[in-house]
C-alpha cells in the first residue's frame, strides 16, 4: 500500500500495536475506565494545537506562535473575566465566559491577522514571521502579567475545563467540535481547498487567480482562532493563566501533524489522520507513565515513534 | 550575500552601540564589553554552525539537544575518570560525539530522504530523552577541574578602577577559530562550493557531480561538532554542567543566522554576517536595562528584532508576490 492513503493505514497500524503493546505492558491498566478517562482529559490541548499548525502546514507554511497566542489569548480571557465577575458579580456564569471567551477570539484573530499579513502580504518566509511574532506575543503577555500567574478565576471555571458533559470530559467535547470544524473547513469549503493549493504550488494557484493573500490571511486567522480556544481550555483546566504555560506543546504539535500524514510542504494531509496520531502518542505516553518511566522516557518514546513511522513510510513509498 | 546587507548590518551595530553607549556610558566600558562577548561566544559557535546547515538549504533544531548531551555526557565521563581530565581530551570527546550525533542526522536526511526540520525535531526529541532517561538529570556544579581552569583563562587581563582585574574570555579564540574555519570551508574548498550548489539548487548540484550525500554528511557533522564544543564551552563559562539547559536556543540562533543574512531556502549566508547577527542580537537583548527598559520586555525587542529584519529581506528580494510563500 503506498501514497496517503497508505501512509494513513500504516498509522493506523502503528497506533493500535502502541495500544496493544502498551496494554500488555501495563497488564490492562491503559484500557481501565479511569485511566481512558485521564487520557481524554490529557490530549485534547494538544491535539487543538496540532489542528491550528495543521491548517498552517497544509498551505506550505508554518505557525511557531501558536502556544503564544493560546497563552496571550488565555490572559486576555482570564483577566476579562476576573474583572467582569468583579464588577458585576450578579452576572450569570455563561454571560461572563461569553465575554472572556469573546476577549480571547479577538486576541487571537488580531494575532492571526498580524502573521497573515506579514506572510501573506510581505513575503516573510513562515517560519520566520511566525518565530518573530511568537516572541513578540509571549513578551507581550510576560509584559503584560509581570511574569505572574493570573489566578482568582471564578470557581464555575473549572467545571469547564475538568467538569463532563454527556459521560465525556468537556475538553473532548471542544476538540471532537473543533476537529469536525476544521475536517469540514480544510476539505469541502473553497477555502480549503485553495489553501491547499496555495500549499501544493503556490506560483501555480497565484497564476490560477487563487487569491494568495487572502487566503495566506485568512489561513493565519483560522490558526491563529484555534490556538485561541486551546488557551481558554487551558485557563479552565489550570484555574489560571501564565505566559509561559505549556510552552513543550509546541514541537510536540509539529511532531503530531508530521505523524498523522500531513505534508510538512504543503498541500496534503487529513483531520482523521492527526487525531489518530495524538492518540497514539497519548497511549504511549500515559502506557509509559503507568510503568513508572520518567517523562524523559516519553520524550524518546515520541522522538523514536516519528523515526520509525517516517522511515516504514519511505521504505514503502521508495519505488515511486 | 551580498556585501551590501553585511555593510548595512555593520553599520546598524554601530548605530545601535554608539546609541546605547550615548544613554548609558557603562555600556561602553571596558567590563560591559567583555560581558557582552563572554555570553556571544556559545550563540556564536552554535550559529556558525548553523550558518552552514542554512547555506546547505537544511535546518536543524537537534543542535541544542546535542550541545547538551555533549556537555554532560563529557562531564560525566570526566568525573568517573580521572585520567580525561584535560581540556583538549574533554573537547575531543564532546566534538566527537557531537559530529557522530550530527552524523546520524545526515544519515536519516540522506538516506531516507526525509525533510530535516522533521529530523531533527525528532532526533532532539531522543536525544534529550536518552541523555535525562540513561545518564542524569541532576546539575553537575562540581565539574571537572580542567573546565573551571579553562573559564578562569583569558586572552587579555585589563586592571579596572575598582582593583579587581576583568578579562576577555579565553573561549573567544575557540569562536574565532570556528568561524575562520568555517568561512575557509565554505569559501575555499570544494565541498564548500558544494553547500552552496546544494542550497542554490540540489538537482543542478547533483548533475553537475557534486556527492550531494558527502555534502550532507560534512554539513550536518560540522553542525554536530561545534554543538559539542559549544555545549562544553558553554558549561565551562556557567560553571554547571546543565542536562535540560540550552532547550528552545534552536530558535535564538536561527534568529541570529537569519538576521545576519543567510537565507532559509538555502544558498545565501556568510560568517561574516552571522557574527554580526549574533552581536546585534546580543547587544539589544542584554543592553536593555542599561537604556532602562525593564528586562521583561526582552522577548518583545527579540521577536521585533527578528519581524523587522525579516521584512525588510523580503520587501528587499521581492520580484513576485509569492516570492517567500514556501
Amino acid at each position: 500500500v503506498t501514497g496517503a492513503r497508505g501512509q494513513l493505514w500504516r498509522l493506523l497500524g502503528f497506533a493500535a500495536a502502541a495500544f496493544v503493546i502498551m496494554t500488555i505492558a501495563t497488564r490492562g491498566v491503559l484500557l481501565t475506565a479511569s485511566n481512558l478517562e485521564s487520557m481524554a482529559f490529557q490530549f485534547p490541548e494538544l491535539a487543538l494545537l496540532s489542528l491550528a499548525m495543521m491548517l498552517a502546514m497544509l498551505s506550505g507554511g508554518i505557525d511557531l506562535s501558536i502556544v503564544s497566542v493560546a497563552n496571550l489569548s488565555g490572559i486576555a480571557a482570564a483577566l476579562t473575566m476576573t474583572r467582569v465577575s468583579a464588577a458585576h458579580g450578579g452576572w450569570p456564569a455563561a454571560a461572563i465566559f461569553g465575554a472572556g471567551l469573546a476577549a480571547a477570539l479577538g486576541c487571537g484573530l488580531a494575532c492571526g491577522a498580524l502573521n497573515g499579513v506579514l506572510i501573506g502580504v510581505v513575503g516573510v518566509p513562515p517560519i520566520l514571521a511566525t518565530l518573530g511574532t511568537m516572541e513578540v506575543f509571549f513578551g507581550g503577555a510576560l509584559a503584560w502579567t509581570h511574569g505572574q500567574a493570573v489566578v482568582g478565576l471564578p470557581d464555575w471555571l473549572q467545571l469547564v475545563g475538568n467538569g463532563s458533559f454527556a459521560g465525556a470530559p468537556i475538553p473532548l467535547w471542544v476538540f471532537l467540535a473543533a476537529a469536525c470544524v476544521v475536517a469540514v473547513l480544510s476539505s469541502w469549503t473553497v477555502f480549503g481547498i485553495e489553501s491547499r493549493l496555495v500549499g501544493a504550488n503556490p506560483l501555480a494557484s497565484w497564476f490560477s487567480a487563487i487569491p494568495v493573500r487572502s487566503v495566506l490571511i485568512r489561513t493565519y486567522v483560522a490558526s491563529a482562532g484555534i490556538a485561541s480556544v486551546t488557551g481558554v481550555l487551558m485557563v479552565a483546566r489550570a484555574n489560571s493563566a501564565k505566559a509561559d504555560y505549556g510552552t513543550s506543546y509546541l514541537l510536540q504539535s509539529i511532531l503530531v501533524v508530521v505523524l498523522g500524514g500531513v505534508n510538512p510542504a504543503g498541500g496534503t494531509g487529513r483531520v482523521f489522520g492527526v487525531g489518530v496520531a495524538v492518540i497514539a502518542l497519548q497511549a504511549l505516553g500515559s502506557g509509559f507513565g503507568l510503568l513508572h518511566f520518567s517523562s524523559f522516557a516519553r520524550e524518546l518514546a515520541w522522538g523514536a515513534f516519528l523515526l520509525v513511522v517516517m522511515v516504514a513510510n519511505w521504505w514503502f513509498d521508495r519505488e515511486q | 550575500v551580498p556585501i551590501r546587507h553585511t555593510l548595512a548590518l555593520l553599520g546598524i551595530v554601530v548605530v545601535v552601540c554608539v546609541s546605547i553607549g550615548a544613554a548609558n556610558p557603562a555600556f561602553l566600558s571596558i567590563g560591559n564589553v567583555f560581558d557582552l562577548v563572554k555570553s556571544s561566544v556559545t550563540l556564536g559557535i552554535l550559529a556558525v554552525g548553523l550558518l552552514v546547515v542554512l547555506v546547505s538549504g537544511g535546518i536543524d533544531v537537534s543542535f541544542p539537544a546535542i550541545a547538551a548531551a555533549c556537555m554532560y555526557v563529557t562531564c560525566t565521563l570526566a568525573l568517573r575518570a580521572a585520567w580525561l581530565d584535560h581540556m583538549v581530551l574533554l573537547l575531543a570527546i564532546a566534538m566527537t560525539l557531537g559530529m557522530a550525533l550530527g552524523c546520524a542526522n545526515a544519515a536519516l536526511i540522506s538516506f531516507f530522504r526525509l525533510p530535516a526540520l522533521i529530523v531533527t525535531l525528532a532526533t532532539a526529541s531522543v536525544i534529550r530523552g536518552a541523555v535525562l532517561e540513561f545518564v542524569g538529570t541532576r546539575n553537575i556544579t562540581n565539574l571537572p577541574s580542567a573546565m573551571i581552569a579553562f573559564s578562569r583563562l583569558s586572552l587579555w587581563d585589563r586592571p579596572t578602577p575598582g582593583g579587581d582585574a576583568s578579562g576577555l574570555t579565553f573561549s573567544l579564540a575557540f569562536l574565532i577559530a570556528a568561524a575562520v574555519l568555517t568561512a575557509a570551508i565554505l569559501r575555499g574548498t570544494v565541498v564548500g562550493r558544494g553547500i552552496y550548489a546544494l542550497g542554490a539548487d540540489a538537482s543542478a548540484a547533483e548533475r553537475v557531480g557534486f556527492n550531494l550525500r558527502r555534502i550532507h554528511f560534512v554539513v550536518y557533522g560540522l553542525m554536530g561538532g561545534l554543538a559539542g564544543m559549544a555545549g562544553l564551552i558553554h558549561a565551562s563559562t556557567i560553571r554547571n554542567a546543565n542536562p535540560k539547559d540550552l532547550a528552545g536556543l534552536e530558535l535564538t540562533v536561527i534568529a541570529a543566522a537569519v538576521i545576519g543574512g543567510a537565507s532559509l531556502t538555502g544558498g545565501r549566508g556568510g560568517v561574516a554576517g552571522t557574527l554580526l547577527g549574533v552581536a546585534l542580537l546580543v547587544i539589544v537583548t542584554r543592553s536593555l536595562l542599561l537604556v532602562g527598559v525593564p528586562p521583561e520586555w526582552n522577548a518583545v525587542v527579540l521577536g521585533l528584532l527578528i519581524i523587522v529584519s525579516t521584512t525588510v529581506t523580503a520587501l528587499q528580494s521581492r520580484r513576485h508576490p509569492t516570492e517567500g510563500i514556501r
